[in-house]
């Protein structure tokens, strides 16, 4: 299937779910992530697969639980308003060491907020509910990307026992691109831990977040770290732009790393050298290239939609060593390629000597 | 010189190119008549909408009718009042351009009736080979019968607007003739257009009959 097709990003993270070995889908509609869920409405009854709209985000969130219980391939999606309703499912999800694919097409917040694009769910998606756990999380900036990720979603998911969370915006759900959808092999996990009935021939498999002794629940914990530490180490991704020889830093995720990326162009064409460090997970977040690029770059600049939330990531990676600032637009406002240029400036000329 | 209607209506799957068609349509049709109007009947989509052309339309005089949310932060599925003069007030050429599958074209079915008694419309049907969910002609027909039992207006013709976005060649377009014919040879309906961008008209408009060239609009930036 080599020829491309033209989708917008919500239907390209469907489609690649599906292309993932997802038969199951649980969501309750919001905009601006809508088109997800109504082109698994048409295309998983046609493949024998589930698809169901729950009565609330609550129930659908507990019905992934209850199917990747039984080991299978899940998913739900929303957006941010959404996402927060979900939000006491994902803790128990990571409670009882179970796989699941999460989408949030983020829109403007808190509270209802709008539906315009944002990026103001850094925090909720990277630090998430309530207890100690992680999230994957993988940030696309195209709707190919949205293709490769959701895949890898899901396998990173069943790899490491966690929850994998797209993190995309309004723009990119909405925006259409030809794709490839092309997916190579996709890797599958066993899961001896599923709940797939004992035919009297093993001890039963319990899936539970409850543990009535402390000391369990604190072993409970270790051994969950122990496979975040493992996730860390092995799954980070990122892409740097033109950061060879470059004096500024420019730190974006997502739609914004796009406008970064015009705007790093042109100031290049001025004269000045920019370069833009991408982070594809935000966790586990690119700390390495990042300390790395802290060594040699003047100044970095975080460009968020929202009021300066990875900035803070930024910062402690680079361990303060150079001045971080933010150019940043909220509501569902895009930032313009010339906000961010003239971020690149000031950090050109404000920053410290180069090491 | 493409023949039209009073009243043009542009239905079809969502990403189909509907609006983008609807924009050009109207500017066409303003070249031979003094009162036309851009009707943005989409309810289903939140961004990416008619209004993204209100200053090519001020421009060229056209009067455009949306919602007052489309492009607002509030989601409001919402036709303003205003929208009954497509068939009040026939001294007016209104090119509706329609939400995208049969949750938007449900809204037209409000005024299907006053439209089919005065009988002159044209109701397109837009398709593009290249969406995921409509790349052979059964699943477009699928489209196609969902829309008509939506909305109670059957389709009169087919738009060929079969595209890859800024990866469009010649070649796709070419190869999509096809896949148009047979639409229509199911439908029973036949092909008024094939539409492309501006940039790929020159290169097709001897091998493509009736072809009709797109300036693609853009979400305003600041």
């Amino acid at each position: 299937m080599s020829e491309k097709v033209l989708m917008k990003g919500n239907e390209a993270i469907a489609e690649a779910a599906l292309m993932a070995g997802c038969r199951h889908y649980f969501g309750y509609p919001i905009t601006p992530q809508t088109e997800l869920t109504a082109y698994m409405a048409k295309r998983l009854p046609k493949m024998d697969g589930v698809f169901l709209q729950a009565e609330s985000e609550l129930a659908a969130i507990n019905m992934v639980i209850g199917v990747s219980s039984c080991g299978k391939r899940v998913m739900t999606s929303s957006s941010s308003p959404g996402i927060s309703l979900k939000s006491e499912g994902l803790s128990y999800l990571a409670g009882c060491c179970l796989p699941a694919f999460v989408v949030n097409v983020q829109r403007g917040g808190p509270g209802l907020g709008g539906i315009q694009p944002s990026q103001s769910d850094y925090w909720q998606a990277t630090r998430g509910a309530h207890g100690d756990y992680r999230t994957i999380v993988l940030a696309p900036d195209s709707v190919q990307e949205m293709v490769s990720l959701t895949i890898k979603g899901f396998e990173l998911a069943d790899k490491y026992r966690m929850t994998a969370m797209l993190l995309a915006d309004g723009t990119l759900g909405q925006m259409m691109e030809p794709v490839s959808l092309d997916a190579g092999e996709i890797k599958t996990f066993d899961k001896p831990w599923a709940t797939t009935g004992t035919k009297m021939a093993r001890p039963h498999n319990i899936i539970n977040s409850l543990s009535l002794i402390p000391e369990e629940l604190e072993q409970w914990n270790l051994e969950r770290f122990a496979r975040y530490d493992e996730a860390e180490a092995n799954e980070v991704m990122y892409e740097e732009y033109r950061m060879e020889d470059a004096d500024v830093c420019v730190v974006s995720f997502g739609i914004t790393a796009r406008v970064s990326k015009n705007a790093v162009d042109e100031a290049r064409a001025n004269g000045i050298k920019a370069g833009m460090i991408r982070p594809i997970t935000l966790w586990p977040f690119p700390k390495k290239p990042l300390l790395a690029a802290a060594d040699k770059v003047k100044a970095f600049i975080s460009v968020e939609m929202s009021m300066g939330q990875m900035i803070e990531d930024v910062e402690l990676a680079t361990r303060c060593k150079k001045p971080v600032l933010l150019c940043s637009r909220t509501g569902g406002v895009i930032p313009s390629v010339k906000e961010v240029l003239e971020k690149i400036n000031e950090a050109e000329k404000i920053g410290g000597d180069r090491a | 010189m493409f023949d039209y209607r009073r009243i043009t209506l542009f239905a079809g799957h969502y990403g189909s190119g509907k609006t983008n068609i609807a924009v050009n349509w109207a500017a066409m049709l303003r070249q031979h008549e003094e009162k036309v109007m851009l009707a943005d009947m989409d309810i289903v989509n939140p961004y990416y909408r008619a209004k993204d052309s209100k200053e090519r339309m001020d421009a060229l005089g056209i009067k455009l009718i949306s919602s007052f949310f489309a492009n607002s932060n509030v989601d409001l599925p919402s036709i303003p009042q205003e929208m009954y003069a497509i068939v009040d007030d026939r001294s007016w050429h209104p090119v509706l351009d329609i939400g995208g599958d049969d949750r938007g074209a449900l809204a037209l079915g409000r005024y299907a009736p006053k439209i089919l008694e005065e009988n002159d419309y044209e109701m397109l049907f837009v398709i593009n080979r290249f969406r995921p969910l409509t790349r052979d002609a059964a699943g477009t027909m699928e489209v196609l019968r969902e829309i008509e039992a939506a909305c109670r207006i059957p389709f009169t013709a087919i738009v060929n607007n079969s595209n890859l976005g800024a990866e469009t060649a010649p070649e796709d377009v070419l190869s999509s003739l096809s896949y148009a014919e047979d639409v229509s040879a199911l439908s029973g309906l036949p092909i008024k257009m094939t539409t492309v961008s501006e940039s790929l008209y020159p290169e097709l408009s001897g091998a493509i009959p009736d072809l009709f060239p797109l300036e693609l609009q853009r979400r305003p930036t600041e």
